[in-house]
């Protein structure tokens, strides 16, 4: 079936949803290289109005991408729960917008609305929000999750502590853990994206972030951000692995472009839940997303790149996990070409993954081939600390050493907490305040010195 | 932190320990302003890289005393993006040859398939401008006592690496080696990539080549890199394959500086 909508007397017509999602979707030079952005600014409104008039129930009946074609497609639809859906089943997107916004929509309605909810419906209202609507749903939004801390309490902003080295060199990593510990990084996890994605690599690498985080007693949790399969093979190792990472998307092709299917992420979901390493909660998964790597695949199936990035969030809450993060200036200019595109692109994936009810994080960061710079990252993390943001990266420096980008760095996470009152997870909190961190004091405390840590 | 914290053994050891921006300091819960000013200047340079042009005249001024003896000549091309802004939105466009550079480049193609080498600017203009002319330098000649034919050198504008697939294409070649600028970071302005694909053609994909990366002062040295790339050559014409059924003998990575 068609949409149509006129616009100053021309009538344009939108063949089928997946269509009429793209002309709707604010302008990014991803969807104008896949050839499905709206011709013109009257197009695009004429798609917005029309999306704006659909019935969201007409989500459940027509796919982007066919049943028959798709396992994330199976997952949104035979997952979806009605009566979860009913509170909002009469609405339009129009409407739902409305309602998102109303005192209706209050935490606990939002909650439970979570598994009535496609990623369909998520992208298509985002549309429709300007972003300050973004912000003001977001935080309305809560998700706890657990596994050695506690992530995503209100008043709280958690941080990962990334510490790359180009080499995988331990010296450097773990000088790089004292300093983000020293600033307050390290609640959301320590995880490393490994140079070399090598099972040799990784198990020495887990081996040396348990050994920190058992030498110190950091109540967080440890990550190396290898392929899934080589973090299954450290696990059959018997390596210390709290977290399984894996990149996702929002397509079965994009997912088998990563090497990943549903049944292998279940697989390794079950293997790291044997072994029993979270000690307040067992959310064992780190999954990260970003808008255009379906389309880099060549697995978009004509769909704009943020629907498809909402539906890599059905993937992710399928397992639980304990953080997700959209990589959103990372994918590159080809993508989201500037600071304005990145910044709505971060607002629409933070939103649509807690619409979701997924712990969303952000990693806030850009090329240097991107038209972007600092004060875009400045503006863009302040929004999302305003959102509710469950966590951001933290980066010496924000210079990102190994996989040459920049991020926000241990500063800026300081710096977003001070502003608007946010602290870390409570565990970590307190931890902090035993070791003597954060306070007046600047010194390096003797136990956290790189020569206790073996290291130096 | 005041200048004499940050003196203090334990942040001292820090920064000896690694290339990362550790022990900066603060002011307040910001970066003191050196340190700040620091990372502005990298980024400035970085941005200048990207956005910085191929002087293909001064290029092919310092390639050329290496391939005349040899009879080779330095031949210009370019993609189909005819500019920076565009290259940057348009990857397609910078994989694909402008026809007439096709058409010119096969009045060179050859029967023996030969190693070509294509310099293209990628994102970093400034990196192979900086350099290529020292690893082609030291690749040339290991290449010839390895017994490689090799072809003529080829400089692309606006060039993406599956712009060495036509470009090999044309040239009849059997092997290459595309010598090409990286995605600047804030440590490494100017650093080089190369990308060796056996048997090039438009279609290629990239787990058919391998890849040498982070050559530049401070990362992989050219003598290094050409070592590793008439190695990568001689093995991929013995297995008669590039990519990843040469996996296993993965170059070594970069060295940290001491």
């Amino acid at each position: 079936m068609g949409f149509a909508h006129v616009v100053g007397g021309t009538r344009h017509v939108f063949a089928d949803l997946r269509t009429l999602l793209a002309r709707a979707t604010p302008f990014r030079s991803g969807d104008a290289l896949a050839g499905i952005a709206a011709e013109s600014a009257a197009q695009r409104i004429a798609a917005q109005r029309a999306l704006a008039d659909l019935p969201l129930r007409h989500f459940l009946s027509e796919s982007v991408i066919p049943y028959e074609r798709d396992a994330v497609t199976r997952l949104i639809l035979d997952r979806h729960d009605a009566a979860a859906f009913a509170p909002v089943a009469h609405l339009t997107v129009g409407g739902f917008r409305d309602w998102l916004l109303s005192e209706a929509a209050t935490p606990a309605a939002l909650a439970a609305l979570a598994p009535g909810l496609t990623p369909e419906m998520a992208a298509a209202v985002s549309k429709i929000m300007r972003l300050s609507d973004l912000i003001a749903v977001a935080a309305k939004c809560r998700v706890v999750t657990r596994f050695r801390n506690t992530i995503g309490l209100e008043g709280r902003l958690s941080i990962r502590l990334q510490p790359n080295d180009p080499t995988d060199d331990p010296r450097g990593i773990a000088a790089q853990i004292v300093d983000g510990l020293m600033l307050g990084a390290g609640d959301a996890v320590i995880g490393i994206n490994p140079a070399t994605d090598s099972l040799e690599a990784t198990l020495r690498l887990l081996d040396l972030l348990d050994g920190v985080r058992e030498r110190c007693a950091i109540p967080t949790q440890s990550c190396v951000l290898a392929h899934v399969t080589t973090t299954m093979l450290a696990m059959a190792r018997g390596a210390p692995v709290d977290l399984v990472f894996q990149s996702v998307g929002g397509t079965e092709a994009v997912n088998r472009s990563f090497g990943v299917s549903l049944e292998l992420l279940a697989e390794a979901r079950e293997a790291a839940l044997s072994l029993r390493r979270g000690t307040v909660g067992e959310n064992v998964f780190y999954f990260e997303t970003g808008q255009g790597s379906a389309l880099s695949a060549d697995a978009h199936h004509g769909c704009d790149q943020q629907t498809i990035e909402a539906r890599a969030y059905a993937v992710a809450r399928g397992f639980a996990p304990l953080l997700v993060n959209s990589v959103v200036g990372f994918i590159g200019p080809e993508y989201l070409y500037d600071g304005k595109q990145i910044t709505r692109a971060g607002l629409e994936d933070h939103f649509c993954g807690k619409l979701l009810g997924l712990p969303m994080g952000v990693d806030v960061c850009y090329t240097n081939h991107a038209e972007a710079d600092g004060d875009d990252m400045d503006a863009l993390l302040t929004l999302l600390g305003v959102a509710g943001v469950t966590y951001v990266m933290g980066v010496a420096g924000a210079d990102d050493v190994m996989l040459a980008y920049q991020s926000t760095s241990f500063h800026d996470g300081l710096a977003v907490r001070a502003a608007l009152g946010r602290r870390p997870a409570p565990e970590f909190e307190a931890w902090m305040e035993r070791m003597g961190i954060g306070g007046t004091t600047r010194e390096v405390p003797a136990r956290l010195a790189p020569a206790l840590l073996g290291l130096a | 932190m005041t200048d004499a914290a940050l003196a203090a053994p334990g942040w001292a050891a820090l920064r000896r320990m690694t290339p990362a921006r550790v022990a900066l300091g603060r002011a307040g819960n910001a970066l003191p302003t050196a340190a700040h000013l620091d990372i502005q200047e990298a980024h400035a340079r970085a941005r200048d890289a990207v956005w910085s042009a191929l002087d293909a005249d001064a290029l092919a001024a310092a390639i050329l005393p290496m391939l005349d003896p040899l009879g080779l000549p330095v031949l210009r091309a370019a993609s189909q993006a005819p500019d920076r802004r565009t290259y940057l939105l348009r990857p397609d466009l910078g994989r694909r040859l402008r026809a007439e550079d096709a058409a010119a480049l096969a009045a060179y193609r050859r029967n023996d398939a030969p190693l070509v080498f294509v310099v293209a600017d990628g994102l970093s203009a400034s990196g192979v401008q900086a350099e290529a002319p020292a690893l082609l330098a030291a690749a040339v000649p290991l290449l010839r006592a390895s017994g490689v034919p090799l072809g003529p050198v080829v400089i692309a504008a606006q060039g993406r690496v599956a712009l060495g697939d036509a470009i090999g294409a044309a040239l009849g070649a059997g092997m290459v080696a595309v010598l090409i600028g990286e995605r600047p970071g804030l440590s490494a302005p100017a650093s080089l990539g190369v990308y060796l694909t056996l048997d090039p053609r438009p279609g290629r994909t990239d787990a058919e080549r391998n890849c040498l990366s982070n050559i530049r002062a401070g990362g992989l040295a050219p003598a290094a890199a050409a070592a590793t790339l008439a190695w990568l050559v001689r093995e991929a014409g013995r297995i008669g394959a590039t990519g990843i059924a040469l996996k296993d003998m993965r170059p070594t990575g970069p060295a940290l500086p001491p």
